[in-house]
């Protein structure tokens, strides 16, 4: 029975969208707190402002994250989630279950909290949203013993990575994210739950330059899958798509009436270097000119692929804008290979990436501030500087474009002579 | 046993990550891993994927809230169960999959998703899937509004876009409810963030408790905290500190470090606009999303001008867009001020930056477009 009068919610079950009020009416029937969500909600629905209070430490023992504290503001009027903290479990990589898992998940939860889930937090977590402290210890031991799951990251630490699907289901992973996720999240399990660091610490995977998991805009680290060779092109693929037996970008705009595909203007128009060309019926690229963007792999996915020489670029330094402003990820390490683990080792893998990784941390724990994210971090240092701490030599590809102002930091080593003079020998020549 | 409370370090397991990923596909998505060839989406929400081996895997999007009960998974399960051999899978957009191994066996699984009725199949191509959101009122202490009750009046009103496939190119909604942007926002196409725009309040009564006044001074970007005494309530004189209203620009950050500097206020909090931001490096470099509404009110429980924003923005550019463009190529194509006279969206102040790097947004040319702002 509804414990609230909810007006304003209830107008939230109309429409054509799933319903969050729907379904968290269904769920209060079997946890009577999810009455009290609803309740709040109308009440900050009606007061325009949020009616839970700031923070509170909570936790599992060992660990230093994982877990939010959450109270709310009225609790006598909503005592079903006066203390309402959440729960991050690592997800799976590029979240496949099995639903023996998720009904396991499920039953745990109905149990212990509110029955209420994030399917997935922003960073990637499965969010179980809201249950009391005494509660936290049993679903540790519970999700560690029976669901084989473990927590997530949360406070200045390593976040739980993410990645894109990959090789389960796409043809254009250029490396195996899913085993790169999963590598480097066993290999940091220690990183991941005790906070070491100035503040959080992302990484995400993405097998190709169109990034699906947004790791250039999201990832203090994104590695993002890419190819040092050759566009492998299907000439016999690409008379089909010009011919329209073959629908462009997959289909993707198939419900409105472009007209007929028109290689000129779709593909080879709308190179960004201007790389490709027909040679009668034979579709060219110049390679060495070609930036891998992915739009003609995009549009003729039957035709192109990514080369074979397949690897990862590493980009760093992206965070949303809390406080210096938004960054989108630096171009750090143009390629590296990105070679997974022995054959049955889940762990172990990935070499070069993970030099990079601890170079970074071991800088970034001694030089950075208090909140402050690499990124800033590396804005604080400048880039010459950031790029000699992870021992990279420096390219043009660093850059979008040289400098324009002339203040060079030079120095001592740098200059003939060093900086020590002698400003009387300097006068002796050149009086005052 | 289970968990016993006189003896929490009897048979602790501690920092097995998350199981293995492998044990979660589908038969189907195992067999052919590393070796998919090509893929097309099939109608919306339908993606058809094929194997150098010739195996072909169909899979089923499917809309999904995000904030989600333990019921609805338990569903989808059933779905699965009965369609998939037991797996299935949720994307970065937090819409659910289900995949199948046949052709044959899609129609009965679209016809099981669409008599549950909170299933709705769509979010490929050219369209609007999910909105990625953070948590809003329903339980984070930061939020300038709410975020689920928002992205359900948005996405009921964009339905048509999550079931086809007739925009120039992918749009990207995404929505954070505050300035952390824990649901990072900043790179999409049309973001909806929730702003503050009263400074924070100094609540002298309870600074003493709850804050270490030094992080509190050291959280503002600005500068604009500083040490001074407070009076409480009952006229005693306390360590505190002030705000230099003028120099605040709203983000948050003190109230985060310092419970005792509030900034929500049902009149001052609402929604701000950004446009054109883009992740993917296809044609264009991944891209910041613009602000051009700085300010809509919280105007719950549909946010009626939130909904009109966001579609009339959608309009313009599914009509005046080239194929393939996304929102931030078409302005910047046409030109910025374009844009503000195509969408009818009043220019002002608030959307020249005036923040650090401000200068490298500002034009220095003399080539403009000529529009009804210039008179």
């Amino acid at each position: 029975m509804p414990k609230h009068d909810t007006p304003m919610m209830d107008q939230l079950e109309s429409g054509p969208w799933p319903s969050f009020v729907k379904d968290l009416k269904r769920q209060a029937e079997k946890n009577d707190q999810c009455w009290d969500i609803l309740g709040q909600m109308e009440l900050s629905y009606k007061d325009k402002i949020t009616h839970w209070k700031h923070g509170g430490i909570v936790g599992v023992f060992g660990y230093g994250g994982g877990v939010i504290g959450r109270y709310s503001d009225s609790p006598d009027k909503f005592p079903g989630v006066a203390h309402f903290h959440t729960v991050r479990l690592n997800q799976p990589s590029s979240k496949f279950y099995s639903t023996e898992l998720l009904r396991k998940i499920c039953d745990m939860w109905e149990k212990r909290g509110s029955g209420m889930t994030n399917m997935h937090g922003s960073t990637g977590d499965l969010v179980l949203l809201g249950t009391t402290t005494d509660q936290l210890e049993p679903i540790f031991f519970d999700s560690t013993h029976e669901l084989g799951m473990d927590l997530g990251g949360s406070g200045g630490n390593l976040r739980t990575p993410s990645c894109c699907l990959g090789k389960a289901r796409c043809e254009w992973a250029c490396y195996d994210t899913q085993a790169a996720c999963h590598d480097m999240t066993m290999t940091y399990q220690d990183e991941l739950h005790r906070p070491a660091f100035p503040y959080k610490f992302k990484i995400k995977f993405s097998g190709c330059p169109n990034d699906c998991v947004a790791a250039i805009a999201r990832s203090d680290m994104s590695v993002i899958g890419n190819w040092r060779d050759d566009i492998r092109i299907d000439q016999a693929a690409v008379q089909k798509y010009i011919s329209g037996e073959y629908a462009p970008n997959g289909g993707a705009h198939s419900g409105k009436d472009w007209g007929p595909f028109n290689i000129k203007k779709e593909v080879i128009g709308l190179c960004p270097t201007q790389c490709m060309w027909m040679e009668g019926d034979t579709l060219k690229i110049d390679n060495s000119e070609c930036t891998r963007c992915m739009h003609c792999i995009n549009v003729m996915p039957r035709a192109l692929r990514p080369g074979a020489q397949t690897g990862a670029t590493i980009c760093m330094g992206a965070k949303a804008p809390i406080l210096d402003g938004a960054q989108i990820a630096t171009m750090i390490v143009p390629f590296i290979k990105m070679t997974p683990p022995a054959d049955g080792e889940v762990s172990g893998g990935f070499e070069e990436l993970t030099e990079y990784i601890e170079k970074a941390w071991d800088w970034w724990m001694e030089e950075g501030k208090n909140r402050e994210r690499i990124g800033e971090s590396m804005q604080r240092i400048g880039l010459p500087t950031f790029l000699k701490v992870m021992e990279v030599d420096v390219i043009p590809q660093h850059v979008k474009e040289p400098r324009s102002n002339p203040y060079v930091f030079w120095t001592s080593e740098e200059v003939p002579g060093g900086f020590q003079r002698d400003v009387r020998e300097f006068r002796k020549r050149h009086a005052q | 046993m289970g968990y016993d409370p006189q003896n929490p370090m009897q048979d602790r397991i501690t920092d097995i990550g998350p199981p293995h990923y492998e044990q979660f596909f589908p038969p189907v998505i195992k067999a052919n891993y590393g070796k998919w060839l090509y893929h097309e989406i099939t109608q919306p929400g339908v993606l058809k994927h094929v194997s150098e081996s010739g195996a072909e895997c169909y899979t089923v999007r499917v809309g999904c809230a995000r904030l989600i009960s333990v019921g609805l998974i338990r569903d989808y399960c059933d779905i699965a169960d009965k369609h998939c051999e037991g797996y299935m899978r949720w994307t970065t957009r937090n819409n659910v999959e289900f995949m199948v191994d046949a052709e044959s066996k899609v129609q009965p699984l679209l016809d099981d998703l669409a008599a549950h009725g909170e299933m709705p199949v769509g979010g490929t191509g050219a369209g609007i899937t999910n909105i990625v959101h953070t948590q809003g009122w329903v339980h984070c202490h930061t939020p300038a509004t709410d975020a689920s009750g928002v992205v359900k009046a948005v996405m009921d009103d964009l339905f048509e876009h999550f079931t086809s496939m007739k925009l120039p190119a992918q749009v990207r909604v995404a929505l954070a409810c505050c300035l952390n942007m824990c649901g990072a926002v900043h790179c999409s196409d049309i973001a909806i963030l929730g702003v503050h725009r009263k400074p924070p309040m100094i609540d002298h009564d309870n600074i003493s408790g709850l804050c270490e006044l030094p992080l509190a001074i050291a959280a503002c970007p600005l500068g604009a905290v500083k040490p001074a005494k407070g009076t409480t309530e009952s006229g005693e004189e306390v360590k505190s500190v002030t705000v230099n209203e003028s120099r605040c620009m709203f983000c948050g950050n003190c109230y985060t470090m310092c419970p005792a500097m509030p900034l929500a206020d049902d009149e001052g909090d609402g929604i701000a606009i950004l446009v054109g931001g883009k992740i993917s490096n296809s044609r264009t470099a991944p891209k910041f999303s613009k602000m051009v509404i700085p300010y809509l009110p919280n105007n719950p429980p549909r946010w009626p001008e939130v909904v009109a924003a966001v579609r009339n923005i959608i309009d313009v550019y599914a009509a005046d867009a080239r194929k393939y463009e996304r929102v931030g190529e078409w302005a910047e194509r046409i030109g910025w001020e374009k844009f503000f006279e195509k969408c009818n969206i009043p220019f002002t102040d608030k959307s020249i930056d005036d923040y650090r790097l401000a200068y490298d947004t500002w034009r220095t040319t003399t080539q403009f477009k000529y529009t009804s702002h210039i008179k």
